[in-house]
């Protein structure tokens, strides 16, 4: 068993970050680890910024993560990234969808989406940088974007020994186990 | 076995172990899971009362009549339920009964973050609170026998991050509770005032005996470490204590929090050098242990409003925090919306066009205060809207002041307390204008069904009460149901009422764009006609947007609704499917 390990999942509700982070801790939970998360519900979900929050380790207390504390976080839409950058530790990687995903301001032109995100995050940040959608839609569907982040994040944190592909099959309805398989297999081959 | 369970879950799992043949709640954020999950267990007889004081009135009946009950609620919930609850706390209980409250600190989805710890203090029920999913499940075993060995109501309660923080718990099997005898007690049950002076004794009483259960209690406990520093604390605060000082510091861990007991906290204070209290929000253990005549340190290092989390306890009692990036890179909110084709958008365009005042109520619709429609006035608590209107109008009236008001309120939150606004309106002669947003769902909360949509909680068909035929019954003169997505008509339907002084309800029913099978359709700006005036995102849809001056329709998220069709005034939006 190692220490406690903090994942952070942002993006924008309707993204399926509560999908991924249950998948994560199903996994997670069958091979023996102690395993705690955060979520919220509610208002924020109504296309608003969402996060969840996944810690595990032999024995994990608090469900949710400090700023500074995080191991890694998986960001589903690059503005969110940023959002959150502060709760990543020094070290710490980012595991980055590249779509952009404009809030109403941005939509109706009362403000700009900022450019050179990308640049800007792997500046400061070891940033792993995935087009995790155009990847799904090549499988058949966007939505699958979540699970090949999911894949991603399982190879970076060398995880690939846990019957992945059974959590998929237990979380998801039966006509989408193909798709999701297939994006967690694309994921685990982006790095 | 073990399962990962949610806070929520894991108080149904609880209920379900633990012999519970009846629940109720009303819908809230973030209790609503409790009673979803609950309806999975067939063994238990669960629905969704209109508003909560009827879920607690329920609660009460099955427990007179001897089975095991529940109610569940948001924190503002226990407001609505409070009349029941602190007559309850006199009858005490036949079959064990638990209610549970669920706080919002930080308010990710509530109008306000009060402390329902107090409620526990004020109406002499015992607290417990849990700190993660397994004592969510353990705690409703302990709250159940307390119940029916001390006869009496017992609260539980949970905040945000152990209702929807998940955790790992270990299932056990049903133990099936016979239903006790019913028995006529009136002195014990009908609470005139001759009885219920007895019985306000035998509560006394009672809290003696539960102060005393409160040292003892195995869920209240020491965990002695070094005792340079000590620090009290309960519910997610012991989590987060743990997580930033392990097993560096005392902690008094207390899972009963009302009574509380004060010689265990003695004891403690006693153990310890410098002694902290640790707690979200209000400085409910703080106050007693204060009381005691204990030097602790509580408030004034840690904030009473917001959430608390570990970088917070960590900087305040520690004097630093964790090392971390700081971004200078400013981006814009991402604030919730309605969702593309949601039937309320068009009601707000219309009505933001009127410039009437708005009186607003909770629900998916509050979001039409949000730019860049801002088509609300207020939003205070359930069913305020049309009562808030009532007062509104007739204030103006008396006063001398002539204006149209107009309330929203949505189909579930008029069935949960939006009804006596209307009789108000009726029995006093009012004429402010309700418009009910029947989007055919409780819709902000995930979805759940209401007296209105024709289905229970345990997935019965039902009637469905009719909203039109109710308002008439009351005696509203003037009913209009309208076709939300029809601004035409929504339009008809206003100015009608700003014309008349006859009691008038307008029904906009129209299904959530969320509710299965979703509407598929879609509408495209035709570059040619559109003339760029941008009022097509004057309607704050999200599927609409602006690019280097062109406007267009993302066809992905677009349903067809047409809102933005009957906007333009140039005819450059048509419907393409």
């Amino acid at each position: 068993m190692q220490e406690v390990k903090s994942i952070l999942m942002v993006g924008v509700g309707g993204q399926g970050t509560i999908l991924a982070s249950n998948v994560l801790a199903e996994g997670l939970l069958k091979s023996g680890y102690d395993v705690k998360m955060s979520e919220v519900h509610g208002m924020s979900q109504r296309g608003g910024s969402v996060n969840t929050q996944i810690r595990f380790g032999e024995k994990v207390y608090s469900p949710v993560i400090e700023v500074g504390a995080a191991d890694v976080i998986v960001a589903f839409e690059k503005m969110e990234a940023v959002r959150w950058l502060n709760y990543l530790k020094k070290d710490g990687v980012i595991i980055l969808n590249t779509v952009e995903i404009p809030p109403l301001s941005v939509l109706i032109s009362k403000e700009e989406y900022p450019k050179n995100l990308i640049e800007e995050i792997s500046k400061s940040v070891k940033t792993i940088a995935v087009d995790a959608d155009k990847i799904a839609e090549s499988l058949g569907n966007i939505k699958a974007q979540n699970i090949v982040l999911l894949g991603v994040l399982v190879k970076y944190l060398g995880l690939q020994g846990i019957d992945w592909e059974e959590v998929i099959k237990n979380n998801v309805p039966q006509k989408f186990v193909e798709l999701n398989t297939n994006a967690f297999r694309k994921g685990l081959e982006v790095i | 076995m073990k399962k990962i369970m949610m806070g929520d879950e894991a108080v149904a799992r609880g209920a379900y172990e633990h012999g519970i043949t009846f629940a109720a709640a009303y819908p809230g954020t973030p209790s609503t899971e409790i009673l979803e999950n609950i309806a999975k267990y067939k063994e238990i007889y669960s629905e969704w009362a209109p508003n909560e004081k009827v879920a607690v009135e329920a609660a009460i009946g099955a427990s007179i009549a001897g089975a095991r009950s529940l109610a569940a609620m948001k924190h503002v919930g226990l407001n609505v339920a409070a009349d029941p609850l602190f007559t309850f706390a006199y009858t005490g209980v036949n079959g064990g009964c638990v209610i549970v409250t669920a706080d919002d600190p930080g308010m990710h989805s509530s109008q306000n973050e009060q402390d329902n710890r107090y409620y526990a203090k004020f109406a002499k029920i015992p607290m417990l609170e849990p700190s993660d999913s397994q004592e969510c499940k353990d705690f409703v075993g302990y709250a159940l026998d307390i119940s029916e060995k001390y006869d009496t109501p017992v609260l539980l309660r949970l905040t945000t991050r152990v209702s929807h923080g998940k955790g790992v718990v270990e299932l056990g099997e049903r133990q099936n509770v016979e239903m006790k005898p019913y028995k006529k007690d009136i002195p014990k049950y009908v609470m005139v005032p001759a009885n219920a002076q007895k019985r306000h004794v035998v509560v006394e009483e009672r809290l003696k005996a539960l102060r005393q259960l409160s040292e003892e209690i195995s869920i209240n406990r020491i965990e002695w470490n070094d005792r340079e520093i000590g620090i009290i604390t309960s519910g997610i605060s012991y989590l987060y204590v743990k997580e930033v000082f392990g097993d560096e510091v005392s902690i008094l861990k207390l899972g009963m929090t009302y009574p509380l007991p004060s010689e265990l906290i003695k004891k403690f204070a006693e153990g310890v050098k410098k002694l902290y209290v640790v707690e979200e929000l209000e400085p409910y253990i703080e106050e007693h242990v204060k009381s005691l005549g204990i030097k602790v340190i509580g408030k004034e290092i840690l904030p009473i409003v917001g959430e608390l989390n570990p970088g917070i306890i960590r900087k305040a009692i520690k004097g630093h925090e964790l090392e971390h990036i700081s971004v200078d890179t400013k981006v814009p909110g991402r604030p919730p919306m309605l969702c593309a084709g949601c039937p309320h958008r068009g009601v707000f365009y219309v009505l933001k066009k009127k410039k009437v005042p708005v009186l607003g109520d909770i629900g998916c619709y509050t979001l039409g205060a949000a730019p860049p429609l801002e088509a609300m006035d207020t939003c205070v608590c359930m069913g305020a809207s049309i009562s808030g209107s009532h007062g509104f109008q007739k204030a103006n009236e008396h006063n001398g002041r002539k204006q149209k008001i107009f309330s929203v309120i949505g189909d579930s939150t008029f069935f949960h307390s939006g009804i006596t606004g209307l009789i108000d309106i009726v029995y006093n002669k009012g004429n402010a204008v309700p418009i009910i947003l029947d989007n055919r769902i409780t819709a902000m909360t995930g979805h759940q069904h209401n007296p209105g949509t024709g289905k229970t909680l345990m997935g019965e068909e039902s009637p469905e009460i009719d909203i039109a035929k109710l308002s008439e019954a009351i005696g509203v003169k003037r009913v209009r149901i309208v076709d939300p997505f029809n601004l035409k008509e929504v339009e008809n339907a206003v100015d009608e009422a700003m014309n008349t002084d006859d009691t008038m309800v307008i029904v906009a029913k129209g299904p959530c764009a969320l509710i299965p099978p979703r509407p598929q359709g879609e509408c495209r700006i035709d570059q040619d006609k559109c003339k760029k005036c941008g009022l097509c995102l004057r309607i704050g849809c999200p599927a609409i947007s602006k690019k280097d001056g062109i406007l267009s329709i993302d066809p992905d998220q677009c349903t067809g609704c047409t809102v933005c069709m009957q906007v333009c005034p140039f005819d450059a939006i048509e419907k393409v499917r």
